[in-house]
């Protein structure tokens, strides 16, 4: 059975849409053989890419290593329950800016980890945040201009196997404090800026629900954070729609051009339709 | 069989033969295993009818038969108690086959001190003989989110031959709180933890010999491995510390250890690293950068610090960051 390898071919929207897409395909994807061989599994990962970039952006081209998007995380994981992704967006390359970035992670269950949607002038060029990673593979950034130009950048990761489970560490705890979020704010870099740094916790135990109980072969149930939207003064910031890879206690640290002195939102909604808000003073940006 | 007797039968070392299926029916049968080639496997008596297999400060491989923790046997006038099935079924069976030589008392009882897999690969070889295996009441859930994952990465990290009938096999008797288990002559106190090492940890205490096994809440020498909260492992070593043990027989390291001193690196180790993050949050920095230098005064004085300490910073400053 672990032999086994369960993807989507939908990105994570409706949980049922998610289940229903749930593909079996033969464990002769993954290099199981001997020691984790990275040039086979290098390879691997790119194979399941191959086959699943149609069913998330139909025949449309992209574009690899323009330069629009970057994508750094840890060539070796250490946690495979909580391994950093950052996500550059160069404005420069790309003068109107970017819609969504879709963060794929080529072996996990499924696939499509998150699509974050970005607001209009939010002036997000930097978002990082922690996913769990099943297994070696690529990590790719998918990045869709206002024009509808798709650019891609990947970095290749892996992740710590032995007993580094991608599973949440204390569950009791998890379970208490669900919903609970912190939002940190760093002032800007440089004088006469507005650009500011967001950091965005949220507690929550963020289950992707795709571990088979190895007695039952039942899946666990999915329980996690599927859409998200952080604002300030009503105009959308970032938004998250997926979420089932992002690590237990979602995390993401982002940079924005604050407008005006207006508060920040958040509204959390997870896959039992439990919804978490919060809202908070915006810090006065060093003027 | 009386305990005096077993003392006096010091078992002084016996090996497996190199991994071979076609081994293995002689395994499974607990016969006297041939010493030709293969990893030696010492089980040494610490204590009055106490014995245990000390682990190599390793990472499983094929080549360590994925026996890097220490295993515990106590023996009673009516049954035997084992503390941890170990990191194959080479090792489980190779342990079943010391005991025999050793007693000839039922082994009644498995006690798994937590999920890891180098804990509890061998766990088929026990409910094959009938063995009661016994656990913290977390290690099901735990399990049940972790084995599928567990067979597949060690599959990839120890070969197929030593995962050879590897099963997922979760306690029965489960330990809410505490719990007694009499073998005769002699009880075990056991006692369920909140998380620390894991959220699934529990510690052995033979009273008759003050003897504790403190399962991975304990690590000697060998890096502590973090895979459940940083703070309630920090919060529980007092508690910990209480425990009028003689001697403790860890997770990793040394068999045995003095006690409460075995607990005085590892604190000290924790400490630092709780440090360095709560710096490295206050400071604003992210957690990919705070990890690459968290805890680095302590490297040198463990073993296997480069393969663990980054992973330890990585769960600590997830952690920590709501505080």
């Amino acid at each position: 059975m672990q032999n086994h390898a369960y993807r989507s071919r939908q990105l994570a929207l409706p949980l049922a849409a998610v289940f229903a897409a749930i593909i079996l395909a033969a464990g002769t994807l993954f290099g199981f053989a001997g020691a984790a061989n990275a040039q086979q599994t290098t390879a691997s990962s790119d194979r399941i890419w191959q086959d699943l970039k149609g069913d998330v952006f139909g025949d449309r081209a992209i574009l690899v290593d323009s330069g629009v998007v970057r994508i750094e995380a840890p060539k070796r994981a250490q946690d495979a329950a909580i391994v950093p992704v950052d996500i550059y967006i160069d404005l420069a390359k790309t003068p109107d800016g970017i819609k969504s970035v879709t963060l794929i992670i080529d072996v996990n269950p499924a696939p499509v980890a998150a699509t974050f949607q970005i607001g209009k002038d939010a002036g997000v060029t930097h978002l990082s945040t922690r996913v769990r990673v099943n297994d070696y593979s690529y990590l790719r950034a998918i990045a869709e201009t206002q024009g509808g130009e798709l650019h891609m950048a990947q970095t290749f990761v892996k992740a710590s196997g032995g007993c580094s489970a991608p599973a949440v560490k204390n569950q009791d705890e998890a379970m208490a404090t669900m919903g609970q979020m912190k939002l940190r704010q760093f002032p800007p870099q440089e004088t006469m800026t507005k650009v500011q740094e967001l950091q965005l916790m949220i507690r929550h135990p963020n289950n992707s629900g795709l571990q088979r109980n190895p007695l039952t072969q039942y899946f666990i149930p999915a329980h996690f954070v599927q859409k998200l939207s952080i604002s300030q003064a009503d105009r959308p910031i970032l938004s998250m729609e997926g979420g089932i890879s992002i690590s237990e206690d979602p995390n993401f640290r982002f940079d924005f051009k604050a407008h005006g002195n207006g508060e920040i939102q958040v509204e959390a909604i997870d896959t039992d339709g439990k919804v978490f808000r919060n809202q908070w003073p915006l810090e006065a940006a060093g003027l | 069989m009386p305990i005096d007797r077993v003392r006096r039968k010091l078992v002084s070392g016996f090996a497996c033969t190199a991994v071979s299926a076609a081994m293995l029916p002689c395994c499974l049968g607990r016969a006297a295993l041939a010493a030709a080639g293969g990893v030696e496997f010492k089980v040494r008596n610490v204590a009055d009818g106490v014995f245990a297999l000390q682990g190599v400060d390793e990472l499983m491989s094929a080549a360590n038969q994925g026996a890097i923790s220490n295993l515990g046997v106590v023996v009673g006038t009516d049954a035997v108690a084992v503390i941890d099935s170990g990191g194959s079924l080479i090792e489980a069976n190779a342990l079943l086959a010391a005991i025999g030589k050793i007693t000839a008392m039922p082994v009644r009882y498995l006690i798994n001190t937590h999920m890891h897999p180098d804990h509890i690969f061998g766990n088929a070889a026990f409910q094959e003989i009938g063995a009661t295996i016994v656990g913290h009441h977390n290690l099901p859930r735990a399990l049940e989110a972790r084995g599928a994952f567990y067979l597949q990465s060690f599959r990839q990290q120890i070969g197929d031959a030593l995962m050879k009938g590897v099963e997922i096999i979760p306690p029965t008797l489960l330990v809410d709180d505490r719990l007694q288990l009499d073998l005769g002559g002699r009880m075990l106190e056991l006692r369920a933890w909140k998380a620390a090492h894991t959220d699934n940890d529990l510690t052995v205490f033979d009273s008759a010999t003050r003897t504790l096994f403190a399962g991975d809440l304990v690590f000697v020498g060998s890096l502590p491995t973090l895979d459940g909260s940083l703070l309630g492992w920090l919060r529980q070593m007092d508690a910990l510390a209480t425990i009028g043990a003689a001697r403790v027989v860890p997770g990793h390291g040394p068999v045995p250890a003095d006690w409460p001193e075995a607990l005085t690196a590892e604190r000290r180790y924790f400490e630092v690293l709780a440090r360095d993050i709560r710096k490295a949050i206050a400071d604003g920095m992210p957690l990919s950068e705070a990890v690459k230098t968290a805890g680095a005064s302590e490297r040198g004085k463990w073993r296997l610090f480069d393969e663990y300490n980054e992973r330890n910073a990585t769960a600590a400053f997830a952690e920590l960051e709501w505080e």
